[in-house]
């Protein structure tokens, strides 16, 4: 019994470690976002100070890191990505759940190879073409690619076929709905767990994208969160302001982790379901 | 026989449906995804790049291109720190996912607040790369808090992003914490869904806990610790926001943590297309094969009954 609740405790102990190790960053982030340059240069501060406001009005003056653009410019491609991204992949995923026709094993099979290949071995020939069609320096090449999304489609088909009845389809069809207006009033309403999760996930991944997006834009004005924060390190940082840093730095992290807290219930059973073939 | 008719007309109506809602998903796939990966495997044929301001090309070369990339170029060592750094932080990844995994599931055991430690363990995931990277770099500079808190404990400082082990722990930490909390509760989906009836007749049989754990858990986890591994893999292949921004896209020092994407980049921006062409291509292919890996994993059809040694089931 002794040893029971030792090995106990040493299992909180070693549970509380990680957690710590996976704060302690964001931590200190937060504190020197309320901290001044001279004051971070200065030494370790366990506790915040109030200078956050002078920190953050310095970031939005600082004419190099447009932030509020950034901010904008960030939500709309995520935002985006994350609406077209869920109806389109239910649109597949209800094609091949529901109908029968002769190549549907092949395009299953092929959504499913395809479903790995990442940007980068294809970035080269993105790029050259992008700038062919004339949209190097545009948001579009960043959302609209959203449509085709193997993994939110395999998650959506797999969410079909335990939520996703053919009675039901054939209940409407019954009513005389159009295929069409099944999808958006029937299927669509049932399909909301799994949209909401997969949205989430969407609007993450896009949040936090960062190769594409730098090779692809140019002017200040178009520059999305990450390539402003990369910005930071190709700047002379000794000269830099460390508290403009950490607040920027604090503005791109921050609205992910607020969504974090408010949906975590959510997005944890999400990352279970979504991996897991049930 | 007229309702057999109109039937078969009312499915082949909607069989049309079933095309047409396919068209969006594979229009959008070929433009922004087909076209490109195709024009890359054509630009990896040709010699194009600039020197100076003139540009060489295009003139078909045949396979120069891969000779070039894996025989002139420090490609075989930036692969080497790909799979090192994604290494260093994949193993301690699986090994503490998989203990955590059993901690939480486990009835014997009974953690309480579990859900409280699974959302914090899982938020790294979720944080922006870029901004990770640059955290780090902040927090871990010569002049950064973790140095000042050494010094104020009376250690000297560390210069971590001059040495090679700092640099490649540095971004193998950071791989670490995103990822060992997605892995912990993909690895609880897997050991939750192993049958109880199975657990428990080991148990009967007075299997250790340690015998239950490599005769019973493991094998029956298996597809999904393929899946683990494989995605990793091939995460760790593009391993790219973290060096590049740590290093500030220098890969230092002495470019021991340059990655492969870190230098397909490099070609990028310098508008060397053949060569960037040639990775291009390399890469897709280690992917594509791992990819298979997965595909077979998923689709296997019944998970395969577990053999207890000297069971009753």
């Amino acid at each position: 019994m002794p040893v029971d609740k030792a090995n106990r405790v040493l299992r909180y102990v070693i549970l509380i470690l990680l957690s710590v190790l996976c704060l302690f960053s964001f931590y200190i982030l937060i504190v020197n976002s309320t901290r001044l340059h001279s004051q971070i240069q200065k030494g370790f501060s366990i506790l915040p100070d109030n200078f956050f406001t002078r920190n953050l009005n310095n970031v939005l003056a600082n004419k190099e890191v447009p932030v509020v653009k950034g901010i904008i410019n960030s939500l709309f491609v995520a935002g985006a990505s994350a609406l077209l991204a869920t109806y389109f992949s239910a649109l597949t995923a209800f094609s091949i759940h529901i109908y029968e026709f002769r190549f549907k094993k092949l395009v299953f099979t092929f959504i499913m190879m395809i479903m790995m290949i990442p940007a980068q071995v294809s970035a080269l020939g993105f790029l050259r073409w992008m700038s062919s069609l004339n949209m190097l320096d545009s948001l579009v090449p960043l959302f609209l690619p959203s449509v085709a999304s193997p993994i939110v489609f395999y998650f959506m088909y797999s969410y079909m076929q335990s939520n996703l009845p053919k009675a039901v389809i054939e209940a409407s069809r019954m009513d005389g709905a159009s295929e069409f207006r099944t999808f958006n009033r029937v299927v669509i309403p049932i399909m909301k767990p799994a949209l909401a999760v997969q949205a989430i996930f969407t609007f993450v991944g896009s949040w936090n994208n960062y190769f594409i997006p730098s090779l692809l834009l140019r002017s200040k004005e178009k520059k999305t969160m990450p390539i402003l924060v990369a910005q930071l390190r190709s700047a002379d940082y000794l000269k830099f302001d460390m508290g403009q840093v950490y607040t920027l730095i604090f503005l791109a992290i921050i609205p992910i982790i607020v969504i974090y807290i408010l949906l975590s219930k959510y997005i944890v059973r999400g990352v279970a379901v979504g991996s897991v073939k049930e | 026989m007229k309702m057999l008719s109109s039937q078969k007309r009312n499915s082949i109506s909607y069989k049309k449906w079933g095309y047409i809602f396919l068209v969006p998903f594979f229009v959008v796939y070929t433009v922004f995804s087909l076209i490109p990966l195709f024009s890359t495997v054509y630009y990896s044929f040709f010699e194009n790049y600039m020197s100076g301001l003139k540009q060489i090309g295009p003139n078909y070369v045949g396979i120069e291109n891969y000779k070039t990339i894996l025989l002139e170029t420090d490609l075989p060592k930036y692969a080497f720190n790909t799979i090192f750094i994604w290494l260093l932080g994949f193993i301690p990844q699986i090994v503490v996912a998989m203990i955590l995994a059993i901690w939480f599931t486990s009835l014997k055991i009974k953690l309480r607040f579990t859900g409280f430690f699974k959302t914090v363990i899982y938020m790294p995931n979720l944080i922006m790369a870029a901004a990770f990277a640059m955290l780090f770099w902040a927090l871990f500079s010569d002049i950064g808090p973790i140095n000042n808190l050494l010094v104020a404990m009376g250690y000297e400082r560390i210069s971590f992003l001059q040495n090679v082990a700092g640099t490649r722990g540095l971004v193998a930490l950071m791989n670490f914490l995103m990822w060992f909390g997605n892995t912990t509760i993909i690895l609880m989906a897997g050991i939750m869904g192993i049958d109880n009836s199975i657990l428990e007749a080991a148990q009967i049989d007075g299997a250790s806990t340690w015998r239950t754990f490599w005769d019973v858990t493991i094998p029956s986890i298996k597809p999904i610790l393929v899946y683990v591994l494989i995605t990793s893999l091939i995460g760790g292949l593009q391993m790219f926001d973290v060096p590049q921004i740590l290093t500030n896209s220098s890969g230092g020092p002495n470019r021991t943590s340059m990655t492969m994407i870190m230098y397909l980049n490099k070609h990028l921006f310098s508008k060397n297309f053949g060569l960037a062409g040639a990775l291009s291509v390399i890469l897709f292919i280690v992917t594509a094969i791992l990819s298979v890996i997965i595909y077979r994993n998923l689709t296997e059809r019944e998970p395969k009954p577990v053999k207890l040694k000297g069971g009753e089931h």
